[in-house]
């Protein structure tokens, strides 16, 4: 752990989320559905100098390791992230994001006349391109605004 | 063809389409070979919104195929006014026929009933997505009226809303054809259908006057600009008093030029266009039955 992490203390089991890309890192825990309404103890950590990055935003929740399917959606608005599992103060797990080819269930439609829109007995889906997603449904592309999509 | 569904034409490779088009003339040729070929039958027609030809298409259709229709009925007369599921609701259709016809009003509605059924579905228009059908019988109309192949053709009108826009630009991307798309501004062709467009290899030439560009044309394809689309009724009719066209507009075309609309349509083509040469959309909606004909005997096992 670099000297800039331990701005904020180390945790004994949780998710570092690191090098998410600087200003993102509500838009994270949005995704995550965290906001502390849980009890859950989160630090942030914006605009933190980063070699690689600038700057860099950094999250760290404990008691909480993340599922794929949040991981999916994680690299779709921080694609350069490591995620840092840890259990007992140390980190046994260190892995990057992927881009998956799809994401199922994570983010709206912004398409209001998208048939995902209606009460239907079916999850959001989107095809993730080069630079955006598509509903499989409707087709719509999203860019610019993906974290503001997404089902919290 | 293997296709359980027909949901959007952009799953329509050159070969599909010339083996409906090939099919739909034989069928036009020698309509009695087929009288009997799917005797009994039953085409369910789910139709949640109003629909003139491609309802009653669809029913000459399968009838002239030996088969029936069951359906559903108008919307307010169905347990769809309860409150039911679209899912549920084609779940107990597939029950009653051995092909279905949606049309519904949200986009993506064809693609998510289809994940609920095992027989065909064939999506006869969802919102402002896709129109397969029609754009099966826009290319048979086009290729027996131009040729398919080495063909110029302006497409105007509303192209951000209009399905049959969508489904017909990426279908001709599988032909050797130019494609110029007139419109205003705000009903330019929307980021989806350009993003497929683009991936096709396709370039987009568009322009805001028909007239720069239409002595080079072969086909004409005019859309309906809707009044709902402008947020004032005379803004509505400034923009769409630029996109209408008449006998005169056309003493700058080629004689061969062929005008097509998928109807209806409202002021969009004038009266003296109809008894002209160029007129081709009556056609066009004729050609509804034999193209629906070929797509049902096709998903319905006769190609085997």
């Amino acid at each position: 752990m670099t000297d800039q992490e331990l701005r904020v203390s180390k945790i004994e089991n949780g998710t570092v989320i690191d090098h998410i890309a600087g200003g993102q890192a509500l838009n994270v825990l949005a995704i995550l559905g965290i906001n502390g309404s849980r009890g859950e103890t989160v630090s942030v950590g914006m605009n933190v100098p980063s070699d690689r990055l600038g700057r860099k935003d950094v999250v760290k929740v404990e008691d909480r390791e993340l599922s794929q399917s949040e991981l999916d959606v994680l690299s779709l608005i921080a694609p350069a992230a490591t995620i840092n599992i840890i259990r007992g103060y140390d980190v046994v797990e260190k892995n990057r994001v992927e881009r998956p080819s799809s994401v199922t269930g994570v983010l709206e439609c912004p398409n209001q006349h998208c048939i995902t829109a209606e009460d239907e007995p079916i999850d959001t889906q989107f095809e993730v391109l080069d630079d955006g997603v598509r509903c499989v449904y409707c087709d719509t592309i999203i860019r610019e605004s993906i974290a503001t999509q997404i089902k919290v | 063809m293997r296709h359980d569904h027909i949901t959007s034409a952009k799953q329509l490779s050159r070969s599909d389409i010339e083996a409906v088009l090939d099919r739909a003339g034989e069928i036009a040729g020698n309509p009695a070979a087929y009288a009997d070929r799917h005797e009994g039958a039953l085409l369910g027609l789910m139709f949640f919104e109003p629909s003139t030809r491609t309802k009653m298409s669809f029913s000459a259709a399968i009838k002239r195929l030996g088969g029936d229709i069951v359906d559903m009925g108008p919307v307010d007369s169905s347990s769809v006014q309860k409150g039911e599921s679209l899912a549920d609701t084609v779940r107990v259709v597939e029950g009653y026929a051995d092909a279905v016809v949606l049309r519904h009003p949200k986009e993506g509605s064809a693609q998510m009933a289809s994940e609920f059924v095992d027989i065909p579905l064939i999506n006869g228009g969802d919102g402002a997505g896709q129109h397969p059908t029609q754009t099966l019988l826009d290319l048979y109309t086009i290729r027996e009226n131009a040729g398919l192949d080495d063909l110029t053709i302006g497409i105007m009108g509303d192209l951000k809303y209009g399905r049959t826009v969508h489904s017909l630009a990426y279908a001709l991307t599988t032909f050797d054809t130019r494609q110029h798309f007139i419109s205003p501004e705000s009903l330019k062709l929307p980021r989806n259908v350009r993003y497929d467009l683009h991936e096709q290899g396709s370039s987009i030439k568009e322009h805001t006057e028909l007239e720069e560009i239409l002595p080079s044309l072969d086909v004409l394809y005019v859309t309906r600009i809707q009044k709902e689309r402008f947020p004032d009724e005379s803004e509505y009719r400034k923009v769409a008093g630029e996109y209408q066209i008449d006998a005169e507009t056309l003493e700058m075309a080629k004689d061969s030029l062929t005008v097509m609309h998928p109807l209806p349509r409202v002021d969009e083509i004038a009266h003296d266009i109809d008894d002209t040469e160029y007129a081709t959309y009556f056609e066009q909606a004729h050609n509804g039955v034999p193209v629906r004909m070929a797509l049902l005997d096709l998903l319905l096992g006769g190609g085997q």
